[in-house]
């Protein structure tokens, strides 16, 4: 399968990017790592008219701290994700969710800004960056503006990135010390995405909830974040009547496409699967 | 849809050519170079019969433009053995039957050399995980694993003696 025809274009930094994307309109598509991209040009998906490489733009990529802000260039790669000392350190659960996304070779090439500016309900970052409280740095024309990552998922494949932005970072809280993450991904296989996933990241005072936030992947048009869970829990003991609170708070605002994954009841239930085992598994990272 | 010229180092040889953008890796290796070494399976970047080396990288080549590579280095699994002697990794999969009908072979051969130099001493599990990027429809696995032990073995052994 050969994608249909297209211009080539390998800016060097994210302003000749922006004035590429203005100067070319709408037929212009961003090419980060390209794997889900070319597979969909090759389906017809997709039949951009120019494809404007940002893998030459060294300002897109790398991990550095700011303060208490982990800062990851958005053409960091997964692989580079999973081998951050600087991840590990202070937002273990990046590298540890990497490592279920794709498989080695995918993901030496796929990058975290191109799995989350694509708004495919189905990549694992979107659900992860609403569970880190992360932010995005977009710059247009305009300039740069910051938005959060709750709120940046419009729909599938829609996301507040307009057509003449580029995506440069994502900004990630470091985590206070103490602060339990998971994230459950159920998968039939390497390389799939999820059938349900879940992304907590949780605070506890002495044996009860302080802080939580849960996420889900995969079971609706967008990342969903699960805030009457994320209530039902705060204050509380992680009890087996409050997990299953949280979960079924959770279930109910899933709402899945049926493909060859299951059907909505079974891809609902292993959601609410999936938060139990997030919650506790974070629960027993807290300290 | 203006051709680009790129210039791409293939197993330590240069190669300049025009090329249309939308030339996947995987068929300028195999239709301009005429190295076909690499097959072509899935054609979405899961079942890694595709794989080669970029600048000391596992890829999949069905799924990277040839123009992406202007300016790296790309091994192939022509490039594995030297001098007519087998590669390590290449005489494992000799010696412990790694293989029946071979499709996969030119893949996992790239990717075990790769996963190889990223862990030299691993575990039966980490090669498992190391090499989940490309499928076997044959053997069910198990003298492919075999296969990459006795290549790190005979590695380890090499470096020891160098």
């Amino acid at each position: 399968m050969i994608p249909p025809q297209f211009d080539y274009h390998a800016p060097q930094t994210v302003g000749e990017a922006i004035a590429l994307l203005q100067q070319l309109g709408p037929d212009a598509k961003l090419l980060a790592g390209g794997h889900s991209l070319l597979p969909m040009m090759k389906l017809r998906f997709a039949q951009p008219s120019h494809l404007i490489d940002i893998h030459r733009i060294p300002e897109l990529r790398g991990i550095k701290q700011e303060g208490q802000t982990i800062v990851i260039g958005a053409m960091t790669t997964e692989n580079e994700l999973i081998g951050s000392e600087l991840l590990q350190r202070h937002v273990p659960l990046l590298p540890e969710a990497a490592q279920l996304i794709a498989d080695p070779q995918v993901r030496n090439r796929g990058t975290i800004g191109g799995d989350i500016a694509h708004g495919d309900p189905g990549n694992d970052h979107p659900a992860l960056s609403i569970a880190l409280n992360a932010s995005f740095v977009l710059e247009g024309p305009g300039g740069r503006r910051t938005v959060a990552a709750d709120g940046f998922f419009l729909g599938t494949y829609m996301t507040l990135l307009q057509e003449e932005e580029v995506m440069c970072e994502i900004r990630v809280p470091a985590f206070a010390q103490g602060t339990g993450w998971a994230y459950e991904k159920l998968k039939r296989k390497t390389g799939d995405w999820a059938t349900a996933g879940c992304a907590v990241v949780m605070r506890k005072s002495g044996n009860t909830v302080s802080e939580v936030r849960i996420a889900l992947t995969n079971v609706g048009p967008t990342a969903l974040r699960a805030e009457s869970a994320e209530q039902a829990l705060l204050g509380k003991e992680l009890s087996v009547a409050n997990l299953q609170a949280a979960a079924d708070a959770a279930c109910a605002i899933c709402d899945p496409a049926e493909d060859l994954r299951g059907d909505i009841e079974y891809k609902t239930a292993m959601a609410g699967q999936m938060v139990k085992r997030a919650l506790v598994k974070a629960f027993g990272r807290c300290a | 849809m203006a051709k680009k010229l790129i210039s791409v180092t293939v197993n330590g040889r240069v190669h300049e050519k025009a090329v249309e953008p939308r030339t996947l890796l995987i068929h300028f290796l195999r239709e301009e170079l005429n190295l076909t070494g690499a097959h072509i399976g899935c054609e979405t970047s899961h079942c890694g019969a595709c794989t080669v080396d970029i600048d000391g990288q596992s890829i999949k080549s069905c799924t990277h433009l040839a123009v992406q590579c202007n300016g790296s280095q790309v091994q192939t699994v022509e490039g594995l053995a030297q001098a007519g002697v087998l590669h390590a990794v290449q005489e494992g999969f000799y010696k412990e039957h790694g293989l029946q009908c071979g499709f996969c072979t030119p893949g996992m051969l790239m990717r075990a050399h790769r996963f190889l130099q990223e862990n030299p001493k691993p575990s039966e599990d980490e090669i498992r995980m190391g090499l989940s990027g490309n499928l076997c429809r044959c053997t069910g696995y198990q003298n492919i694993i075999k296969a990459v032990q006795y290549a790190a073995k005979k590695l380890q052994e090499q470096a020891a003696t160098a």
